[in-house]
This record gives C-alpha cells, structure tokens and sequence, in this order.
C-alpha cells in the first residue's frame, strides 16, 4: 500500500513540472548516452579482437630469425640466419606440438589465362593448414606425398583466386608463377583483413603451394642453409601452457643453433595471440577512461538531481507535513521522494538510452565497426542511472522524512 | 477506577516555545479530560495555546513538560511511526485552510489517509465514495479543489479526516475561512458526526460555532480560564478573584 501510494505520488510531481523534470534529467541523460556508446564501442573492440585471436589462433607459436623483441618490434626480422627443415622436423618432434610447418614466402607475379596478379605465394608443409585453421571451402589441400615431391600445385586465396579466375572456375586450372606452370587444387575459406580498423592487409590475397615446389622453382635455396625456410609455424596441445611451450621451443632452438648461454637469441618465438591481447589491454585503458567520463557525467547529473529533489521538497513542506498529519510516517514520505528521484533518473536513463543509441549506430557508420548493443549494455545504463537515483535522491528524501509534522504544517 | 476512562486526558501539560533569549510559555501547566462521545469547543484569544493544545492532542508536536494518554496510551512512550498510525487510525484532522492536495481531485484526497493505513481498511474506493456521500459530494468526486467551493473544500477534508473511521475529529478553526451559511452546514455536519459517537474537539474563537459544541473551554495565557464542564475551575485560574468569587 504504502510503495503505491509513493509511486503514484513522484509520478504525478515528474509531470506536473515537465520542463523542469526534463532540464534536470539533462545530465542523467548525457552520463546514461555515454555509458552506453562507451560499452558498445569498448564490447565492439572486444569481439573484433576475440575474432583476431581466433583467426590466429590462440595456441599458435611463430618463430622468425633475426631479432624480434617479445614486446612486438621488429628489428629486420627475417634478416638472419634463417631455419632448415630439420629444426622443423625437431619442433614436429616435441610432445606438446600438434603440427608444426616451414614457411617461406615471396611476392611473385601469377599469370592464368583471364588474368596476370601479383599476389603474396607461400611455401608450407601439409600442416599449415592446420596450424593455421585455415581450411579449404572448395577443392583440396596438399599431401605431404607432395611436399615431399615437390608437386607443381597450390591452393588460393578467395582475393587472389577472384583476381585470377574472373571468370569463376579455378580448379583444375593452371597458372603460371615466374613461368612455372602450378596446377590450382583448393581455394581457402576466407579470413577476411589481418589487424584492425580496416588497416590491415587482405589475408585472403595469397597462394599456399608446397614448401619444396616453391624453394626449388620460385624463390631459390639459401646460401648458408640448405633446405631453409624463412618461419616455422606450430600449433601447441589444446591445454598446453603456451608459455611453456615457448620457453621449451626457444631452448631447443638456441641448442640447435648452438647459442652459448649468456648469449641472446638470434631468433624469435611469438605469440601473436599474445600481441593482440596486448592491444587488447590498450583498448581496455581507453575504454576505462571513457567509463571515467561517463561517471562524471553521472555524477553532475545525479548532484542535479539532488539539487531540484531538496528544492521539490522545500516547495512541498507543507504537502510533506499534511501527509505526516494523516499517518504518513517517515518512511513512506522517504519512499515518495526516493521513488520520484528514482523515476527523475530512470526516465533520463531511457531518454539518454535511445540518444545513446543513435551515437552507437552513428559511430558504427563511420568507424565502419560492428554495433553492439547488447542486453547487458542496456541493463548497465539504466542501472547506473537508477542508482543515480537511489544514491542522489537518499539525503533529499531523507530530509523530507525527518521533517517535523507541526514545522512542516506551518510551513509557507 | 469507577470513573470511565477519558479518551483524551493531559496532566499538567506545558509547552515553551524558545524565540531568542524569551520563553514563550504557550501551555502552562493544563490538566484537562476529554471523555468518549463529547463534542468540545476550546475558545480563546490568539496566543491563548489553544492552537498548542490542539497540536499535541493531534500527536503533531511533543510537550515540554507534562503528559498526555490517548485511548489510555501515553504519547510520550511512542515512537515517530507509532504516532504516525496513531494520526492515520484514531485521529481526523480539519485545517483552516483544508490543506488539500491540489493537483488530486476530492476522490483522491479522501483516499490518502486510507493508503497510508497500515491495517486493514477493506475497500478503499468505496470507503471514500461512502464518506464523501456522507459530506454531500458524491457528485463532485472527480472535482479538484480548485473546482470547489471554500465549504465544498472543506467538506472534501471532513470527509478524508473521517475515511479512516477515527474516534476523535479535531478541528483547527474549521470555518475560519467560510461564510456564515457554510459555516452551519459545516458546524451542523460536525454535530452530527458527534452524535454518531465521534470525539469532536474544535478549535474557534466565534462564539456561534462554540454554541453546536456541549462542553466549552476557554484558554487564557496559556491555562483554561474557564470549562463548562467544571463551573468552580475558575478560580483555580485566577487565584487573586477565588476568595472574593466564592459564594
């Protein structure tokens, strides 16, 4: 009985006064707008990055010659000495490696018999597919008979098989590659840009051919190293500590390339999964700093709120002291005003909600990023601003339950 | 106890307002006994603490000294709630200024003291469509006070002081701001209500109003000069005039 006749109450004061209700909502409804675009953008961030990592693969260790800093630099990685096949074969031998594959990789001019391309042709062993989860959505992926042999066949990339193929069909075609004729096998399912904020390069622009085709025929074998490859791939047990994986890769590496211990790698293991989480955790600290201004937002609005919630209850004392005159006690009275403060609060949080709204589908637009508005987005805003309410609609609603009857009464 | 127990009783009740470094003494020392059924006028010049009395009567304000039982309960032992269900239960309350709310129409002015009620009061509309029936408004239930007349007001007010059914209506110069006529039909209205069994206690400084009620009290600087209901109280008042007074 008592929460009826509270909420009746502050309904009837919200709208007997709108534009002042609307005047004082004005910073609820700013802090509520930027709590929401501030989540979406921040969630949106998220899930691009979340795809990153899973496009990369989480559990996937990179190894370049040269120096490369853990911290991502690279200091003219692929400069140095690169790998044999044989520290493949030894990195395929640790326990913990579900597949492992060489990479060697060239910008190379592929003619067919529509087009002439120049595409990004990547030498692999029969498990870079699986490293990399990069499978093929027509055709097939090479055998490792055929790496073995040294087998004239590839597989594309759905920008360079659009680029070559025009027409469409692609397998079962040859192309010519620096004149050697590659016969096309697969084409690979699409990964979409590498990095984000449309900056990054077309994964998609490539063509995965097998290791040995493309050392002997295309880029040439390697003065120092016969057999090289320029990066090895490997995928880690699933529950695998990756870090471990990667302390224990690196010392195999520094024993085979006979590193003497107080020397520094001439190699890098990364983790690229590891890099984007780090950019993932810039992301966070700009995502914080908004979070920062829409509680300052929420903060003036709700000092607002409690500014025209004392002032409401100065200009109803008398109302307040005939209320308590007819058994109203002090708590219904302080539910009357907490329950306008709160519903002043909660309608400026709709309000901002459909403002936010229109921010987050505007800065999907530009940003051209995903928009994400999700339940929880929406429960966070109106919640801040309801506690908003609670918490700057409490001293207020306090004072007028604390009010003496007869005071209040007399009151003019 | 062969006596029946007053429902409204106050012993050597005093109430001293501070205003700077002077006291006010509003009530100095009352005892006063008002019984169950009894329709009291209190009468006196302003300042008398007639308003003072009514205020602590109403469980409104607290004495400085002194004490007061309603229905038997000492006021000083309650609680602010306790108090608060004591105004919406047993007490109805008449302003001067009617002191309606004035963006609700008179259905739901009358409904308030019933919403505030913490025990079981049944039907809530039809208790207050049955009590503004009582005061002749059946038809205006929808009317905001600003719709109404000055007596039509006051009768939406009577009406809420009695939605909760309470044993004493106490009214503050209930037709301090109505014309004679209205002010009969209000008056005669109280006297009904009265017979009913209701504990009336008005506050008036006319004399005509004082004529509807059986018993009057008069209040002089703070004390009852003079109560209807005890002829020979008035020279306990005024000491000085007792020896030469008594006949």
């Amino acid at each position: 009985m008592k929460v009826g006749v509270a909420t009746s109450s502050a309904t009837e004061a919200l709208f007997s006064n709108p534009m002042r209700s609307l005047l004082t909502m004005l910073g609820i409804i700013i802090g509520v707008a930027s709590v929401m675009v501030m989540m979406s953008i921040g969630e949106g961030a998220k899930a691009q990055i979340e795809a990153q990592i899973s496009s990369v693969g989480a559990n996937v260790l990179n190894l370049q010659p040269g120096n490369m800093n853990r911290g991502g630099r690279n200091q003219g990685g692929g400069s140095g000495r690169p790998f044999a096949e044989s520290d493949v074969a030894a990195i395929g031998e640790l326990p913990f490696v579900v597949a492992a594959t060489g990479v060697l990789s060239q910008q190379a001019n592929a003619v067919s018999e529509e087009a002439n391309w120049v595409t990004n042709i990547q030498g692999g062993d029969a498990g870079f597919f699986e490293v990399n989860n990069w499978r093929v959505s027509e055709g097939r992926e090479f055998t490792a008979q055929e790496v073995q042999g040294g087998a004239a066949v590839a597989v594309l990339g759905k920008t360079a098989a659009a680029n070559l193929f025009p027409g469409g069909r692609a397998i079962g075609e040859r192309i010519r590659v620096n004149s050697v004729p590659i016969e096309i096998i697969g084409i690979l399912e699409p990964k979409g840009q590498s990095g984000g904020g449309g900056m990054g390069m077309d994964r998609d622009d490539t063509m995965i051919a097998p290791l040995s085709m493309v050392r002997n025929r295309i880029t040439g074998g390697n003065r120092w190293v016969s057999r090289h490859v320029s990066r090895i791939q490997l995928l880690v047990q699933d529950g695998y500590d990756v870090m471990q994986a990667q302390e224990e890769v690196t010392a195999l590496m520094r024993e085979r390339r006979k590193i003497s211990p107080g020397d520094s790698d001439n190699f890098a293991v990364v983790n690229f999964a590891d890099m984007i989480k780090q950019r993932a955790a810039a992301a966070e600290t700009m995502s914080m700093l908004l979070a920062f201004t829409a509680a300052v937002s929420l903060i003036v609005g709700g000092v607002g709120v409690m500014n025209i919630m004392l002032v409401s209850v100065t200009e109803r004392t008398r109302e307040i002291g005939l209320r308590m005159a007819i058994g109203a006690r002090g708590g219904d009275i302080l539910l009357q005003f907490l329950f306008e403060a709160i519903a002043l609060c909660t309608l400026g949080g709709l309000i901002g909600m459909a403002l936010g709204w229109g921010g987050v589908f505007a800065y999907a637009q530009i940003a051209n990023a995903p928009m994400m508005v999700s339940p929880v987005i929406i429960a966070t805003a109106l919640g801040a601003a309801a506690s908003v309410g609670v918490i700057f609609g409490f001293f207020p609603a306090r004072r007028a339950a604390q009010l003496d009857p007869i005071q209040a009464l007399r009151h003019d | 106890m062969t006596e029946v127990r007053p429902i409204i009783s106050c012993r050597n009740l005093s109430k001293i307002y501070r205003m700077g470094d002077q006291e006010v003494r509003a009530l100095d020392g009352v005892d006063l006994d008002i019984h169950a059924g009894e329709f009291v006028a209190i009468m006196g010049p302003s300042g008398s603490g007639k308003s003072s009395l009514m205020n602590l009567i109403g469980a409104l304000d607290r004495p400085t000294s002194g004490e007061m039982w309603i229905n038997g309960r000492a006021l000083s032992e309650m609680s602010r709630d306790e108090l608060a269900d004591l105004r919406n239960e047993t007490l109805g309350f008449v302003f001067q200024q009617f002191n309606l709310l004035a963006r609700q129409d008179a259905f739901q002015n009358v409904r308030l003291p019933l919403r505030y009620a913490r025990k079981d009061v049944g039907d809530i509309d039809a208790r207050a469509k049955e009590c503004l029936e009582l005061v002749g408004l059946g038809t205006r239930m929808d009317h905001r006070p600003m719709q109404l007349s000055g007596g039509q007001q006051q009768r939406v007010a009577i009406a809420r002081a009695l939605s909760n059914r309470p044993s004493i209506l106490l009214a503050d110069e209930p037709t301090g701001a109505l014309d004679t006529r209205t002010t009969d039909e209000i008056m005669h209205l109280m006297q009904d209500l009265n017979r009913q069994g209701i504990t009336v206690v008005v506050i008036t400084h006319e004399n005509e109003v004082a004529g509807y009620a059986s018993r009057q009290i008069h209040f002089r600087d703070g004390r009852i000069e003079s109560d209807s209901a005890q002829p020979d109280l008035k020279r306990a008042a005024e000491p000085g005039q007792a020896a030469g007074g008594r006949t």
